[in-house]
């Protein structure tokens, strides 16, 4: 193993419920990312993989109430969900907003703006968005329209890579991309992140299915069930829940091996 | 030269706006309406009997009228404390040099001068209660347009003002239609020959400087056949937190097939009763057009309205209206079908913060006889925070059976979770909210000329500066 240096997310304990219920989602996970790595976070729905994603990025929706969460070595919960996407932090979300009468333009200049602390000129800008835009195979004209307005399902997602790729996070969070896209826009979005691959980044993709596994090959893969990380591996990981379904972890889980 | 501040974001509506000039009036009427208030400001504007008889027979009327207790609260309204009529100079330019330096500065500051040289076919500009500079680009004079105060067009266009003045809006239609015509001074006047088309805008720009003063201008548009002119005008005034009382009267004339566009985006102190009285007829196949936005004022009560008047025309309205803290904005507008086959449509977007409120106010009314009449409403509010407040009321009134009338009212709030997807792209939180009002008002904004689209949006993100803590 290289020598110790600090991680770039560590998840210590961290507890998570939605403020006015008792029940909790997130029970006591743990979780360490190093820079250069990608990790695949698995689990059945329910499990608490998308509610992780969105503590991550500082929605306002949940509480926690234990456990702590450090980037680069900073408190992130303390730190606004602007803050942190400042900081590197970037969500590809599984429902992406819809924002009427706001151009894609528009907005992700501002948000260049915001990422890198600079100013840019419109037209600048416009032909960095382009090759972001080419590089995912989208369209030039998306440029000019609303943000997420109309878009189907597989453009949404593609439009999250192509603001990943915009605005080259050090911690890359995508929450289930992979869901309701075919396999040519799979392909697409896999060659996006895989582009940006690199030793200081690194990236937690959240998913349902294996199949994505087979595009973007992780570093590690966690198995998250109800609300905690209860297996870790290899790719191989995946592989096995794939073939067995996540009753097996769970079973296993319950001490009852199925034979 | 000062440069229109409009880019700069930092300064609030006093530094930028809210300014006043010491200046001391040539000449202003004692404080309070009465008879002789009203003769004092016919005889200093040295006018013919006949005007100074509709003065005096309106002056009657607004007496008769009682306050209106169906919109907003008119309440600290008091008519006493107003002074009618205060003229800054005795001087009216054709060039800025020959304006009175104070008053020229204030207008170098709001950036009149430069945005005549840049784009603008003529220029009116209005201080208190007079106009002090009015100028036509020569080409547009050529072809016979006219465009001078409304003061300068009843001693040189007699015929034409005699003609047309209160025919649209009679003194009798409301109260504050008959305050106006009692002590109307300044506003535009425009005529516009047949076929002539004015491819560039005229623009207007009020500006009251004295505390607890009245303007009351008064605008008259005559669009002979097939010709075109687009009206902008804009307004602001000093912060005094003592009120103000702008009520102006606007009439149009727009005539078989011609078309007319009247843009406004007032943006008074919110020291200001802005309770305006603006209507157009609308004859064969013309089309009349009004964008008006609201941003600023205590009370705007203000219903753009349209009559059509003949087969084939058309009236669109798109208001947009802006209640920040302590606003009430009371806007929409009115659509009258007195012919078959005429078309109109009413678009209105506001925004209501804070412990600001937003109403719609419209009628859509097809008369007996106006069959294939064909109309459509869309109002859509949007709530930025738990206090704000918006209500419609939207008067339909069908006397005619083949018709085709739509009305969609839409309120929404901003959603914490469209907050949160900008944020999460590094956005701030005012800026994220910002980014959703601008994309709300896209529809109106898109139907300016892209300066005032500008200034819109830049006078939005004041409105919305420190709204979030």
């Amino acid at each position: 193993m290289v020598a110790e240096k600090t991680p770039l997310l560590e998840v210590r304990n961290l507890w998570v419920k939605l403020p006015d219920e008792e029940e909790y989602i997130i029970r006591g996970l743990d979780l360490t990312i190093h820079a250069g790595e990608v990790h695949a976070l698995m689990g059945p729905n329910g499990s608490g993989k998308s509610t992780l994603a969105k503590v991550l990025s500082g929605h306002p929706g949940y509480e926690v109430t234990d456990g702590e969460v450090l980037f680069r070595g900073e408190n992130l919960l303390e730190m606004e969900p602007d803050e942190r996407a400042r900081a590197g932090l970037f969500l590809a979300f599984q429902y992406p907003m819809e924002v009427p009468g706001v151009t894609i333009a528009n907005f992700l200049r501002l948000a260049y703006q915001r990422r890198f602390n600079t100013e840019i000129k419109y037209t600048d800008f416009y032909k960095i968005l382009l090759q972001h835009l080419k590089k995912l195979e989208m369209d030039a004209s998306f440029a000019g329209r609303p943000v997420n307005e109309g878009f189907s399902g597989g453009e949404k997602k593609r439009f999250e890579i192509v603001q990943m790729s915009l605005l080259e996070p050090v911690l890359a969070v995508l929450d289930e991309t992979d869901s309701g896209l075919d396999i040519d826009a799979l392909k697409i979005v896999a060659n996006g992140v895989n582009s940006m691959r690199s030793p200081e980044r690194a990236f937690l993709v959240i998913t349902h299915y294996q199949r994505i596994l087979n595009y973007i090959t992780p570093d590690y893969v966690h198995v998250m069930v109800e609300g905690r990380i209860v297996r870790s591996g290899g790719p191989e990981l995946a592989l096995q829940l794939e073939e067995k379904g996540y009753d097996w972890v769970r079973s296993e889980l319950a001490g009852t091996a199925t034979p | 030269m000062a440069q229109p501040d409009i880019l700069n974001l930092d300064q609030d509506y006093k530094q930028k706006y809210g300014f006043y000039d010491e200046i001391k009036p040539v000449f202003q009427t004692e404080r309070g309406l009465s008879r002789r208030v009203v003769e004092a400001i016919s005889i200093e504007k040295g006018e013919p009997k006949w005007m100074r008889d509709f003065r005096l027979q309106a002056y009657e009327i607004f007496l008769s009228k009682p306050m209106p207790t169906w919109g907003p609260d008119l309440s600290q309204l008091n008519f006493d404390e107003i002074v009618y009529y205060i003229k800054p100079t005795d001087r009216k330019g054709r060039s800025w040099d020959e304006v009175p330096e104070e008053i020229k500065r204030t207008f170098d500051r709001l950036g009149i001068p430069e945005w005549e040289r840049k784009f603008l076919a003529g220029v009116g500009a209005q201080y208190d209660s007079e106009v002090v500079y009015h100028n036509l680009a020569k080409q547009w004079e050529e072809k016979g347009v006219i465009f001078v105060d409304t003061d300068t067009a009843v001693r040189e266009y007699p015929d034409l003002v005699k003609e047309y003045f209160g025919t649209v809006v009679p003194p009798h239609d409301n109260k504050f239609a008959a305050l106006n015509s009692a002590v109307w001074s300044g506003g535009s006047f425009v005529y516009v020959p047949p076929g002539v088309h004015v491819e560039i805008p005229l623009q207007a720009y009020f500006r009251i400087n004295a505390k607890n003063a009245g303007q009351f201008e008064r605008t008259l548009i005559i669009a002979e056949e097939g010709s075109f002119v687009h009206y902008v005008e804009g307004c602001t005034a000093p912060v005094y937190a003592e009120e103000a009382l702008h009520s102006a009267v606007v009439e149009i004339i727009v005539k078989r097939g011609a078309r007319v566009r009247y843009t406004t985006i007032q943006n008074w102190s919110k020291d200001v009763y802005n309770l305006v009285t603006k209507r157009a007829v609308a004859y064969g196949d013309a089309i009349m057009e009004w964008v008006d936005g609201n941003i600023g004022s205590r009370v705007t009560q203000k219903y753009p309205s349209v009559y059509l008047l003949e087969p084939g025309a058309r009236g669109e309205i798109l208001s947009v209206a802006f209640a920040g803290d302590g606003q009430h904005q009371d806007t929409g507008g009115k659509l009258i079908f007195a012919a078959p086959y005429t078309t109109g449509r009413i678009t209105s977007k506001s925004i209501s913060k804070g412990t600001g409120r937003a109403s719609y106010r419209g009628l859509v009314q097809v008369l007996e006889g106006a069959h294939h009449a064909k109309c459509n409403v869309e109002c859509d509010a949007l709530l930025l925070d738990e206090d704000a407040k918006t209500d419609t009321y939207p008067y339909i009134e069908i006397n005619e059976k083949e018709v085709t009338i739509g009305h969609e009212a839409r309120v929404s709030k901003v959603s914490d979770e469209q907050i949160f997807y900008l944020q999460s792209r590094g956005l701030k939180k005012d800026e994220a909210l910002t980014l959703i009002v601008s994309g709300f008002i896209e529809p109106l904004a898109k139907q300016l000329p892209m300066e005032y689209a500008v200034e819109l949006n830049r006078l939005i993100e004041l409105e919305m500066e420190g709204s979030v803590g």
